[in-house]
């Protein structure tokens, strides 16, 4: 993944309630909006029935301050924050499918040790390399990889939490019928129902 | 507790937020809740002729009345129709409420017979909508709506209910309280931000104030003119701010924009600090946005956070309801005149009076009807208007002089939008004398909406401002496309005909000389009357910005455009 034509891309981590919809009303709003994504994590936190995002999105910083207003503007984002690089921790995972002769896996293990990376698969001619780290350094152990040939490969997107102790954690809590109601609303009740049709 | 019925509680729902009117059309997946309708007499279902129409009437009654707008449609073809009702209150930021059936549950997803994903296709266009899937989640659902509708930047919500979720029974508890966790609409402004503004107005020469939507969406009338006063700034609007100032106030220069008056958009040009009141600093009022005032100190007042440098680099922006920043303004602002920067506006006004005149002449034109229309009707009415030259006419000589006095499409502009809307204002004021302003290819679009006004007797006074033309269309061709005009010469019925055949008065006005004697009898008439006005058929609006031009080009009249 190269760095975005303009040379910025902005980190954005949005705290959003954990239901049915969310990810489409995010992606649509990022479409109508002609912001481009290169990449979105989301899984859930510690507080039941909230998830977080973390989306990468190519463009200078008045961009990412106006992605950010437009999503907390969404009812079902409790609160969306740009994260400024130097101030955090960005980690992604990526798992990348080399050719590996066996007269090469020397070197490429070498490579594979000074990126702190490991090998998680072997056969007679390819190695699987797994990295976590911040996006920079995948880039640069995907470059020195790329002359022995990458078969494919692929990234989970980043995620990123500010250092020291502020946090964008919500520490609103709702009452269990409200909670309930925002988790499920829009899901599909499990078990039969009483009407097939009309 | 007994369980109600899913229908029930629906209704039950509009009871308790003081629902009392609501315009919808019926269909297979809603049949149970119409069933249900008969129990509660207090809430007046009006039935129109297109679902479309309903949207638009509960949209013009939330303009008129500032109460919330509630339309009520099927799933399917039902829930379609009612999309640019859904986009156009949304844009213009109305308090309203969209209710659609969809098919059974176990029928969604399934492209069963009337389903539409209607709940994808709404998404984009509203602040917040719900798939209802249980009984037990409508009241929540309601609730919720009605709040994000009406609170904040006001916006057009979307509840869709599957059929067997009215049939399903369930208890009704209408919550206390709401708790919104991602939803937190601002009131008062930070005190920084008010610092600033003050240090930066107080210091200024030239202020000025562009008075938009949010104005008359906060009722903030008042404080707005307090503010003027106080600090002896002069105030433009922008064509949804019209009425938010009384046009003979000392300090009321009109409408800015692209067929703005020349004073408001060169004071605009020209100021050396612009305070944006509830305006979301669009295209159509700014012109060209780096070359609007590339000089001036922007302050810009808000409740969307999102608006602030979406379009305009802001020095100052302050998030807050309009009403509570205005009194903050107010309270920590200097008392100030700047008679030489009013007088300079003043001259211009007098100098540039022509091109924002009713045209001399013997000729019927809509600028002459419209202002012995709004001369007659006065301010205690309501002017509705379609899309189109006629639209900006009656901007300009409407003599817009109250909050919601003027019904207007203006962020999405749709055409279609005069009839219905006007409905929907009558039935919101049922006292007040409302009239729509009609372009003849807008009436032609939602006139079956005549039926609705009969049954329903709301009182509508249509007038068509009937000059065979698609007119503002027909006016670019002619200034942008080297007057190669392509499919905007439109045929019209004998729109007296119409009137007869939905057994409504219809009037034909051909001269100038009959003009009062026609809006006379009009006002006279009990039900709903149409007035076909026969303008003269090319004619074109001025002053114009041409799109992508600054403010400061504004165009006066045919001889300059030829020039330029």
């Amino acid at each position: 993944m190269k760095v975005s034509r303009n040379g910025s891309r902005q980190t954005i981590a949005a705290l959003v309630e954990d239901r049915p919809g969310v990810l489409t009303r995010v992606a649509s709003l990022f479409r109508r909006r002609g912001y481009n994504i290169e990449s979105l994590a989301v899984g859930t936190t510690d507080e039941q029935g909230v998830s977080r995002m973390t989306i990468v999105v190519e463009g200078t910083s008045e961009v990412g301050d106006q992605v950010a207003k437009q999503l907390d503007k969404l009812i079902d984002v409790i609160n969306a924050a740009v994260l400024d690089s130097t101030e955090s921790i960005d980690r992604e995972l990526a798992l990348i499918k080399v050719m590996a002769r066996p007269d090469q896996r020397r070197e490429i293990l070498d490579v594979v040790e000074i990126f702190r990376a490991s090998v998680v698969d072997l056969s007679v001619s390819s190695l699987i390399i797994q990295i976590t780290a911040a996006n920079e350094t995948i880039e640069a152990l995907t470059d020195n990889l790329r002359p022995y040939g990458i078969l494919e490969m692929v990234r989970t997107g980043a995620i990123a939490l500010i250092r020291g102790e502020d946090t964008t954690q919500v520490v609103e809590f709702e009452d269990d019928e409200l909670r309930r109601f925002h988790m499920e609303s829009g899901r599909i009740p499990t078990g039969q129902l009483p009407h097939l049709s009309d | 507790m007994s369980k109600i019925s899913g229908a029930d509680i629906v209704l039950r729902c509009l009871q308790e937020l003081g629902v009392d009117t609501l315009f919808g059309y019926p269909g297979g997946v809603v049949l149970p809740l119409y069933d249900r309708f008969p129990h509660y007499p207090d809430i007046n279902h009006i039935l129109v002729r297109h679902e479309q129409a309903a949207g638009h009437a509960a949209d013009g009654y939330a303009r008129a009345s500032g109460k919330l707008g509630v339309a009520l449609a099927t799933s399917g073809p039902g829930a379609t129709n009612l999309v640019t009702a859904i986009t156009n209150a949304h844009m213009d930021s109305v308090p309203t409420l969209f209710i659609t059936g969809n098919v059974t549950r176990s029928l969604l997803g399934k492209d069963g017979f009337q389903e539409a994903d209607i709940t994808g296709i709404t998404m984009p266009t509203v602040k917040h909508n719900y798939l209802v899937m249980r009984p037990d989640d409508l009241a929540y659902a309601f609730k919720e709506a009605a709040y994000i509708a009406t609170t904040g930047r006001p916006g057009a919500v979307h509840i869709d209910i599957p059929k067997d979720v009215f049939i399903e029974e369930a208890e009704f508890s209408w919550p206390e309280t709401i708790n919104v966790r991602g939803y937190n609409p601002p009131s008062t402004a930070e005190q920084d931000s008010i610092q600033q503004a003050v240090e930066i107005i107080d210091q200024s020469e030239r202020p000025l104030i562009f008075a938009g939507h949010g104005i008359i969406l906060s009722d903030a009338a008042d404080d707005l003119r307090k503010f003027a006063e106080k600090s002896g700034t002069p105030v433009v609007n922008t064509l949804l701010g019209l009425g938010s100032i009384a046009p003979d106030h000392v300090l009321s220069y009109g409408m800015m924009g692209m067929h703005g008056s020349y004073w408001a958009n060169h004071a605009a040009s020209n100021a050396d600090v612009i305070i944006g009141l509830g305006m979301r600093m669009d295209d159509r009022a700014l012109g060209r946005f780096e070359d609007m005032n590339p000089t001036a100190k922007i302050i810009h007042v808000d409740i969307d956070p999102a608006e602030h440098q979406k379009n305009l680099e802001t020095h100052v922006p302050i998030v807050g309801n309009v009403r509570d920043v205005l009194k903050q303004l107010t309270n920590a602002v200097q008392k100030a005149t700047h008679p030489d920067w009013l007088s300079w506006i003043d001259d211009l006004r007098i100098g540039h009076r022509t091109s924002m005149s009713v045209p001399e002449g013997p000729e019927l034109t809509a600028q002459y009807a419209i202002s012995r229309i709004a001369d007659y009707i006065g301010t205690e009415s309501v002017l509705c208007t379609g899309v189109g030259q006629h639209q900006m006419w009656s901007a300009q000589f409407g003599a817009i002089s109250r909050p919601r006095q003027f019904i207007t499409s203006g962020g999405l502009g749709t055409m279609g939008f005069e009839v219905p809307a006007a409905m929907g204002a009558q039935a919101a004021c049922p006292d007040r004398s409302v009239w729509t302003i009609c372009g003849d290819g807008g009436f032609q679009m939602t006139f079956q909406e005549i039926g609705t006004m009969v049954d329903a007797k709301l009182p509508v006074r249509m007038a068509i401002m009937n000059n065979c033309y698609l007119g503002m269309v027909r006016q670019w061709q002619e200034l942008f496309y080297d007057q190669n005009l392509v499919d905007v010469d439109i045929s019209q019925p004998d729109f007296l005909k119409i009137a007869e055949a939905y057994g409504i008065k219809g009037i034909r006005v051909d001269n100038q000389e009959d003009v009062d004697a026609a809006i006379e009898e009009a006002e006279a008439t009990e039900g709903p009357v149409l007035i076909d006005f026969r303008v003269v058929q090319q004619d074109n609006v001025w002053p114009m910005v041409p799109a992508g031009a600054a403010l400061s080009e504004t165009i006066e009249s045919a001889e300059e455009s030829a020039m330029s």
